[in-house]
């Protein structure tokens, strides 16, 4: 296995307690493996990714427990000068706001070429060919004129792609993408989207991608984890999820999807709102929102239950969720 | 950029007259110039009458400002009182405080940056909290106050310094007196960069900049410290004009012949044409300064371009 988290917890400390954003988190990726990590804002799924690659803000971040095995070794025991050589080698991560997470005052020739000179000791001219081949090959027309361009002069897909192309440089073996679509328009979405999975398996990487667009989802995922109070609460291959969620969670989101079939009828939303970190409910942290809840889910947090040979759902009515289809 | 360059400097222009006309009046008002001449006794009523007339001060003040304006553009400052030419006395003075002002900058930047990206990293820790605590000190204490009791301690009680500069004022005589010109902009420059850096040490950029995997160092020094300083360059580049005109206290505490003595002088002795040529060349530095300041902001800022 390429990447595997077992059991992480973080929290935040803050001024009005301790908030819980990641409680037990499980989830693993092979080699050209997508995993699409599914939620809300709110659910942990950036925190868990900002924790593997080790950019966590600490404090007011902590790690108070678990592992993350990256190529069988345990992330959180190496000491930071390790743990540094890894990020951009080994693991890469892309962000959502491509303009605000590329630095507005370097060139993207300098900013791409810097992976090289900080990790592979290249002369800069080098650096800067093999920018151009980077831009070049995530698409980025007339490559060798903009290469001293800066991020601002490039509009918001080309400006993704070079995020793409910062993250594939050294030619990691697993790539980190937060929402790399959420601030695109809806046809750039889908360009970057088939870029980023040819490059995923043309370079036989592990992905994980992190989103909260069911539609993108579908397409490009091998499985899915869907995340809600910092729990993973469903994990399953891609369609099986599309055909029978096994959590009433799942259900609430693949429901609120506007379907064509469904044109007039009211759009399906999940009543009530995420919970507050601060004080998860006991028992099902979904209990409150959810139409299924019973006593047993106010008292008795649900443990993962196998619901098939690939599927696990954190529902004590999992079976319910199933047939009530 | 080159028409953007040509638009400011014709701007200049109408400042330059204007600062020049209103300094000329308010030196003006001042009083008779002639009456402070012969000490405390009046002056012989003929020699002030010729004196009067050898300067051109029988005439309107409309007209001297347009002889004096006159001359100014042939490169003739006029002459002091005492004979001296005005362009001899800046030729004397603006080398001492342009060197001195150059030291004082370079302790804004080398200790005011430096303090400033150390506590901007560090915020809330004892660093910083004694940092931001000594700078709120030394921007309450007025300039003359830390001028004197540095001349004090260190010249007179220790012996470290010579408490009074020598007239040619040699670059180490202008260390002390440098630092304390600069010591309050430094406090300011540490405040102002320590802000910055903690603002953008949270920016979206420096988060990627760390999960490339640079080195810390890297980060700090490529990625963050080049995107807080556009608001320090600007402070640091107005101040230039300030330091220039505003060593009269500095100078007077260690006696360095520069710009500030000069213009104390001219100012005790109602010495109209030192006061107004020493202001006009400040003027000049100080739209000099606020130009380069505006141009260098383009060139750590590739978003903004001049047209």
């Amino acid at each position: 296995m390429l990447l595997e988290v077992r059991d992480l917890h973080v929290e935040f400390h803050t001024r009005d307690g301790v908030a819980k954003a990641v409680n037990g988190v499980n989830y693993s990726v092979a080699e050209g493996e997508t995993l699409a990590v599914l939620g809300e804002s709110g659910s942990g799924k950036s925190v868990t990714a900002q924790a593997i690659m080790g950019i966590l803000d600490m404090p007011p971040g902590r790690i108070s427990g678990g592992q993350v095995l990256f190529k069988d070794r345990d992330l959180l025991t190496l000491k930071n000068e390790e743990r540094r050589k890894i990020r951009g080698q080994e693991m890469a991560m892309i962000f959502q706001d491509a303009l605000s997470s590329l630095n507005p005052v370097l060139s993207v020739g300098q900013q791409l070429g810097e992976m090289f000179v900080v990790h592979r000791g290249m002369s800069r001219k080098d650096a800067k060919t093999r920018s151009i081949e980077l831009m070049d090959r995530v698409r980025i027309p007339a490559a060798k004129e903009r290469v001293g361009n800066f991020p601002h002069q490039f509009s918001g897909g080309m400006r993704q792609r070079i995020m793409i192309a910062m993250a594939m440089a050294l030619e990691p073996s697993l790539i980190i993408a937060d929402e790399p679509t959420t601030a695109l328009d809806v046809t750039v979405q889908a360009q970057v989207m088939e870029l980023l999975a040819e490059l995923q398996r043309e370079l036989d990487m592990g992905l994980i991608l992190i989103t909260h667009d069911l539609g993108v989802v579908a397409d490009v995922a091998d499985k899915i984890a869907v995340m809600y109070a910092g729990r993973i609460v469903e994990t399953s291959p891609v369609h099986d999820i599309y055909r029978a969620p096994a959590h009433p969670y799942t259900k609430g989101l693949l429901r609120s999807i506007p379907r064509l079939d469904q044109k007039g009828q009211d759009l399906y939303a999940i009543k009530g709102l995420p919970p507050n970190l601060l004080h998860i409910p006991p028992g099902c942290a979904f209990h409150p929102r959810c139409p299924m809840a019973q006593a047993v889910c106010r008292t008795d947090v649900p443990p993962l239950y196998t619901v098939d040979e690939n599927r696990r759902s954190a529902c004590h009515f999992w079976k319910e969720t199933l047939d009530a289809r | 950029m080159g028409r953007y360059v040509i638009r400011r400097l014709l701007q200049m222009i109408p400042v330059f007259f204007g600062t020049t006309l209103l300094i000329f009046l308010m030196v003006n008002v001042m009083g008779d110039p002639i009456a402070g001449l012969c000490g405390d006794r009046q002056c012989d009523p003929a020699t002030a009458a010729q004196l009067r007339t050898e300067f051109g001060l029988d005439k309107p003040v409309w007209q001297q400002y347009l002889t004096y304006m006159g001359n100014v553009f042939t490169g003739d400052f006029g002459t002091a009182f005492n004979g001296q030419k005005v362009t001899e006395l800046m030729a004397t003075a603006f080398p001492i405080t342009i060197r001195l002002t150059l030291i004082a900058i370079v302790f804004e930047v080398v200790i005011g940056i430096t303090l400033g990206v150390v506590t901007g990293l560090r915020r809330g820790r004892p660093v910083d909290t004694g940092v931001l605590i000594l700078t709120l000190v030394v921007i309450s204490v007025p300039t003359f106050v830390t001028g004197l009791l540095l001349q004090l301690l260190l010249g007179v009680e220790w012996g470290i310094i010579k408490p009074s500069v020598s007239p040619q004022a040699p670059v180490d005589e202008l260390i002390v007196p440098g630092l304390v010109l600069a010591s309050v902009s430094l406090a300011y420059v540490t405040r102002l960069t320590r802000t910055s850096i903690a603002e953008n040490a949270r920016a979206d950029y420096v988060r990627t900049a760390v999960a490339k995997g640079l080195p810390r160092r890297r980060v700090v020094v490529r990625h963050l410290l080049r995107n807080s300083l556009i608001p320090v360059v600007t402070f640091i580049g107005t101040d230039v004009g300030a330091l220039m005109g505003g060593a009269i206290v500095t100078e007077r505490i260690f006696n360095i012949h520069g710009v500030g003595y000069q213009l104390y002088q001219g100012i005790l002795r109602q010495n109209t044409q030192t006061v107004v040529g020493f202001v006009t060349v400040l003027v000049l530095v100080f739209l000099a300064a606020n130009l380069i300041v505006d141009l260098l902001y383009a060139v750590l800022d590739p978003r903004i371009r001049y047209a």
